[in-house]
């Protein structure tokens, strides 16, 4: 069988700067490859590239050849006639890839009369029909809305609807559910193999995600500083990598379900900027194998296997890394019981609500967003907690109450002791010094108007620490960055040193309380891996405790020691992480730990997956009695109508299950999901 | 809704009130009605300017706040007062408001039209010749302020007149000749002789601020996902540029409207001072020379409510063409 | 320690800015241009034998000679020697304009995008309602004070109506710098709102406050000339762009230097102001700039 589409020796630079070198690669009709790569490693480059879609100032040589027709250097009207028809495309961000002025329906109507001749009201039936497909309830009525009113998932459904309105033979998705929450990437992953199956196009998948190529892939490309570093069948790469970098990406991922606390692996140092490629073979510099020979050339790419190839010179002795024991230890150093710890955050019913306004000319009030709706956890010396949940769920809102130290609409929050709610500036800056917080994206929460040594200063500064030179270079070194690096400013450092950054700041003050806000989510994985392992060891060291705000099961389960699972403002489960994990009584939480894709090719084709209808309800509008009624599983399928009844009625508190084990279910029955 | 726009609209009341009492403060301190019966020949007895004074509400032995109470109490009942000369403000303002408002209309429509136009056209070939030529162009009128624009224009024109064309093909002075009896098409071509330069004049700084703001907001969408997800569907550059992007790139420039508004009143006024329109403009520069308090709180009023009924058609105007502002 | 960090600075920003800004042609077009104009109005004087207060009584009205370089005017008056008086006038009306107009409205905005409610309410309110009071028409009431001497006060004045935009902009702007990361970080630092306010939000909206000063100086220039030319704005003895352009267009039709050599400098100034305000702004922001 010929190939629908071949990609041979795709090289593109803009200007000097060559972003990428030599990609090859076909796919068959059906088949799916999964292209996978940090961020900078070029891969979605790659598939714009192939669209013709590049920014004008590009630079493409090689070939790309659709059905053997040869689109390098054809005309605008030859590419216009396939794109959108023959080949079409996914984008990440479903957010912006839709036209804000014009309504769904006359967007993908759009792309149908473009290609077909067919009437306009033919088309809009078209798009109706695809939106159905797509699994967007009212169809009919949906089309008539504009892009703001369709939440990210239906979004991207939409985009999806788009890609398969000509019956397309080639569909890249780049990236399709990065934006998105799990359970809504497990839905739109699923609407993805359902338009292949209706198609039967080729499907050409990028992701950053292990997990996500792992069941839906045959065959995998791996790509690393612009250039594929491994190809070979799905099985092949994940059980059997021949090169030391996916060796070590599959390693250094979290996954939800391996028990205890063994440690990532995380790989040193940074991806190289494609501006300044090291000599040799690019990822000689972080790599654990390196040889003097690494550095003289680059590698080509060998024939490792039957369909596998590998670029590493050394690939005959690479094997997959085996679990290593956990270096930290999981009970805090003092070995106490959890009881007797004192708690150093208390919540206790914290509410919080916010008008939901409209329109941004004629601005009002439309209704109360209730963000978090009666919240109630501890966190004792020496523990981690990680509240999760999707966005929306309330905990970030949670996290910046807890920070503001004022007095809460309604509950009471007490942290080290001290009621936010009688503190006075004197307590409260002395709470402030004690509570330090990290941020998400680590650019982000450093001014990039001052050096590394006046960020690190800036708190020593404001609470009189004298002259705070000493300090800084103690921090740097604490973080296992250079001291001399503090004239620098924080675009000199890449994402991984930068939150290394906002860590040391905030441990500067010697707090006893750190809340850490999506600390590694910005980061790839191979870094993100590199940062957990520091922050457990600090926890260790310095005797920390942490609360962990994160959307990431997998991150949590390896660093905290309990876990609490929020939907739309309230917790529907928390509890000591492994009991959790192992096995969630709550519906949500099986949902939610099922929804997670695995790295793991085997157990992904072979998993039941707990499927959630729809999207999170409004916070303005909550479903009456039980929050998660309206997308509960079990609710749908297996109770009686009686016992739905109280479901609508009454609200479920969070009910002790175990010794350390709660949910906020009427029928929370343990399962194991993962 | 209505409630919304209520309060919006109790706001405008507010601001014009205060903006009106400033301006009416501002003109009575500063303007000195009794200098204009000093150079009379015979100069008239105190007492007889002191009433007269009186009697047009501009005797500065009043206090402030009492001829403020009095000015106010008439504008309640909407009218503003006499001229120094006596004449009604009121009758005099509101036949040169007409005058005005045309000016400004005109110009406006035909300002702020080929500003998008250009500027679109200049960013679908960024760095093309017609875009290097209109940011040229348009960077030389930014320069000029409108006075010195108005008076090259009569330059030019008088010059293209003498030179170029024979005759008087452009017309400097006036909105229309007076005594002109040449039947209907004779009267319109002789308004529209009289119309072009000042349309020019006033219209060409719009031109160029609302090309460069146009230019500059499609040059940002052009990149945006949504032009390439319109060119992943099979649109051609083009097509995607005219439906998707323009289409969007027009809601910021909507907005910027209002901002705008207030520096073509200002240049209307120089126009009319320069071409001899009779409008609202070259009433304030001469009402300020004959000290004529009335008239310029009255004309402060007027351009306050302007500035306003812009600012409300922008915002309109803005909803009309983002979905997202008034959705719900 | 501390003189040992501070000394090895990395490539500073203003560096970095101020070499993108030179690598542009438009950047230094304009400051070439803006350079040579400041040369000429303070230095220029001195290259020719008239002072703008003498009169020449052998020469009313003369065209371009050896001996006035421009030409007269009716009074008999270098046109050379008053066009750089009143270019040295309008240059400086129109920078401190500009300066304070822009700091006026770096700090309110910031206060009022700092500070929601009561703070931003009234602040917004006082800026909305210089929007809508017609400037022109108020400086040209008040321009009985702008008597001999008294330009200061009107510099003051042409900067109270200069800056709302930029202050709406600005305001606009710190609500979304006080949602990143690194304000909240200093918030839940302890630090407090006036040193965030001068300390993170200003330096970090420099690149715009740099940008807008720059375009206010031109916006001032071209008031300012506005004013004067109806008599509103520098009063005599002092002369100004708008001035002799006033003087000027009366003689122009038949005395083409007494009205084209000032209109001419005028337009050359702002030129090279805007063309320095359009290179600084992106060097500050090179995301503008096409990929080369």
């Amino acid at each position: 069988m010929t190939p629908v589409l071949e990609v041979t020796d795709l090289n593109v630079s803009f200007g000097d700067v060559v972003a990428v070198r030599g990609v090859s690669y076909a796919v068959r009709q059906g088949e799916v490859l999964g292209i996978v790569g940090e961020s900078g490693s070029g891969k979605s480059v790659t598939s714009a590239a192939v669209m013709g879609l590049l920014p004008p100032g590009a630079t493409v040589t090689g070939s790309v050849r659709l059905h053997g027709k040869e689109l390098i250097g054809a005309r605008q009207r030859e590419l216009t006639a396939f794109r959108g028809k023959t080949m079409s495309m996914v984008f990440q961000d479903p957010l912006s890839a839709l036209t804000p002025v014009y309504r769904v329906g006359d967007q993908i109507a759009e792309a149908v009369r473009v290609h077909q001749k067919v009437t306009r009201t033919q088309a809009a039936a078209m798009a109706v029909e695809l939106l159905d497909l797509v699994g967007i309830p009212n169809p009919a009525q949906r089309a008539l809305a504009f892009p703001h009113e369709f939440s990210g998932g239906m979004r991207q459904r939409a985009v999806i609807a788009m890609a398969i309105a000509n019956d397309p033979d080639v569909i890249i998705c780049d990236e399709p559910t990065t934006a998105l929450d799990v359970t809504i990437q497990a839905q739109v992953l699923e609407v993805l193999k359902k338009a292949q199956r209706e198609t039967g196009a080729a499907i050409v998948m990028i992701t950053h995600d292990l997990g996500v190529v792992a069941g839906f892939a045959d065959r995998v490309l791996v790509m690393y500083a612009g250039r594929p570093v491994e190809v070979g069948g799905v099985d092949d790469i994940y059980y059997g990598p021949r090169m030391p970098y996916t060796v070590g990406l599959l390693s250094s991922i979290p996954r939800v379900d391996t028990d205890g606390r063994h440690p990532l692996v995380p790989i040193e140092g940074a991806p190289p900027s494609p501006a300044a490629l090291p000599p040799g073979c690019p990822f000689a510099p972080r790599c654990p194998m390196r040889l003097d020979a690494c550095e003289a050339a680059e590698p080509p790419l060998f024939d490792v296997g039957p369909a596998h190839q590998a670029a590493c010179i050394r690939w005959q002795d690479v094997r997959p890394r085996v679990a290593a024991k956990h270096a930290v230890p999981v009970e805090p150093r003092d070995g106490r019981p959890r009881q007797d710890r004192q708690p150093v955050l208390k919540v206790d019913g914290l509410v919080k609500r916010y008008p939901l306004l409209r329109g941004s000319v004629f601005k009002r009030r439309v209704g109360t967003v209730h963000a978090v709706a009666g919240v109630s956890f501890e966190v004792r010396e020496g523990e981690t907690l990680g509240l999760v949940g999707e966005s929306g769920c309330g905990k970030t809102t949670t996290l910046m109450e807890i920070l503001e130290l004022a007095e809460p609409q309604e509950g009471r929050i007490v942290v080290l002791g001290h009621d936010t709610a009688r503190l006075g500036g004197a307590e409260r800056m002395a709470i402030r010094r004690d509570m330090q917080v990290v941020f998400q994206d680590p650019l982000a929460s450093l001014d990039p108007r001052m050096t590394v040594y006046d960020i690190l200063a800036e708190p020593l500064r404001t609470h009189g620490r004298g002259d705070p030179g000493g300090r800084v270079a103690e921090l740097l070194d604490l973080v296992g960055l250079d001291p001399s690096h503090a004239a620098r400013y924080p675009q000199d450092f890449s994402g991984g040193q930068r939150q290394r950054i906002g860590i040391a700041r905030a441990l500067a003050l010697e707090p006893r309380f750190l809340a850490l806000d999506e600390p590694v989510s910005a980061l790839d994985v191979s870094i993100q891996a590199g940062v957990i392992n520091l922050l457990d060891a600090l926890k260790a060291e310095l005797g920390l405790s942490y609360l962990f705000v994160a959307h990431d099961l997998a991150v949590v389960r390896y660093i905290a020691d309990r876990v609490a699972v929020m939907y739309l403002g309230r917790i529907a489960e928390i509890g000591q992480v492994d009991a959790v994990y192992e096995a969630p009584a709550h519906p949500y939480t099986q949902a939610l730990l099922s929804a997670i894709p695995l790295p793991d090719p085997v157990r992904e084709r072979s998993r039941r997956r707990i499927l959630l209808e729809g999207d999170l309800p409004s916070p303005a509008d909550p479903p009456s009695g039980c929050r998660f009624r309206t997308r509960c599983p079990k609710f749908r399928a297996e109770l009686t109508d009686d016992e739905r009844a109280v479901c609508v009625a009454v609200e479920p508190s969070v009910r002790l299950l175990d010794k350390d084990q709660g949910a906020a279910c009427h029928y929370a029955e343990k399962l194991e999901v993962t | 809704m209505a409630g919304f726009l209520a309060r919006r609209l109790l706001n405008y009341l507010v601001l014009v009130a205060v903006a009106a009492s400033l301006a009416y403060m501002l003109a009575a301190s500063a303007l000195d009605p009794r200098s204009n019966y000093a150079d009379r020949t015979p100069k008239p007895p105190p007492a007889v300017v002191d009433a007269q004074l009186t009697a047009l509400n501009l005797n500065d032995h009043t206090p402030l706040l009492q001829r403020y109470a009095t000015w106010a109490g008439g504008v309640v009942q909407g009218d503003f007062g006499r001229t120094v000369t006596g004449s009604p403000v009121n009758e005099d303002l509101k036949r040169r408001m007409g005058v005005t408002f045309r000016l400004v209309m005109i110009g406006l429509i035909f300002g702020s039209l080929l500003g998008v136009l250009v500027g679109a056209a200049a960013a679908v070939k960024q760095y093309g010749w017609f875009d290097r030529l209109s940011t040229g162009v348009s960077f030389l009128v930014l320069a000029m302020p409108v006075v010195v624009l108005a008076n090259m224009l009569i330059l030019l024109g008088t010059l293209a007149n003498e030179r170029l064309f024979g005759h008087r093909l452009f017309l400097v002075s006036g909105e229309y000749s007076d005594g002109l009896d040449t039947g209907f098409w004779g009267t319109v071509s002789d308004r529209l002789r009289h119309l072009i330069l000042p349309t020019i004049s006033l219209s060409l700084g719009l031109a160029a601020v609302f090309s460069r703001y146009q230019r500059n907001t499609m040059l940002d969408v052009l990149g945006a996902d949504f032009v390439r997800t319109a060119m992943a569907k099979g649109l051609s550059r083009s097509q995607a540029l005219i439906h998707h992007a323009l289409r969007t790139a027009l809601i910021p420039v909507a907005t910027y409207f209002a901002f705008t508004f207030g520096a073509l009143l200002t240049g209307a006024t120089f126009t009319e001072k320069i071409f001899g329109w009779h409008g609202l403009g070259e009433q304030l520069i001469n009402s300020i020379f004959t000290n004529d308090v009335n008239t310029v709180a009255a004309i402060a009023v007027i351009a306050a409510i302007a500035v306003l009924c812009a600012s409300l058609a922008a915002d309109l105007l803005h909803a009309a063409l983002d979905p997202r502002v008034r959705a719900g | 320690m501390t003189a040992l960090l501070v000394g090895r600075r990395a490539p500073s920003r203003l560096r970095v800015v101020a070499w993108r800004f030179f690598q542009s042609t438009q950047g230094r077009i304009g400051f070439a241009v803006l350079v040579l104009l400041f040369l000429l109005a303070f230095a220029g004087p001195a290259l020719s034998p008239w002072s703008y207060t003498d009169k020449d009584f052998t020469a009313f009205l003369s065209p371009p000679s050896a001996e006035h370089w421009f030409g007269t005017l009716q009074t008999g008056a270098d046109v050379y020697a008053v066009t750089l008086r009143g270019m040295r006038k309008s240059l400086i009306v129109g920078l401190l304009a500009a300066l304070v107009s822009t700091a006026l409205a770096a700090v309110v905005g910031a206060f009022a995008g700092y500070f929601s409610g009561w703070t931003d309410r009234t602040l917004t309110w006082g800026a909305d309602l210089l929007l809508v009071l017609p400037a022109f028409l108020i400086l040209a009431v008040m321009s009985p004070l702008f008597g001999a001497g008294q330009w200061v006060l009107f510099v003051i004045m042409l900067a109270l109506f200069l800056w709302m935009v930029t202050s709406k902009i600005v305001r606009g702007m710190t609500i979304s710098l006080k949602q990143r990361e690194f304000i909240q970080a200093a918030r839940f630092m302890g630090v407090s709102p006036v040193r965030i306010i001068f300390r993170h939000i200003i330096p970090n909206l420099s690149s715009l406050l740099i940008v807008d000063a720059t375009l206010n100086v031109s916006a001032a220039i071209l008031t300012e000339t506005s004013l004067s030319y109806f008599g509103f704005g520098i009063q005599p003895p002092d002369v100004s762009f708008g001035t002799l352009i006033a003087d000027g267009s009366r003689t122009a039709l038949y005395a083409p230097w007494t009205f084209w050599f000032v209109a001419g400098l005028l337009v050359v100034t702002v030129l090279a102001v805007n063309l320095i305000g359009d290179a600084l702004r992106d060097a500050f922001d090179p995301a503008s700039r096409r990929p080369r």
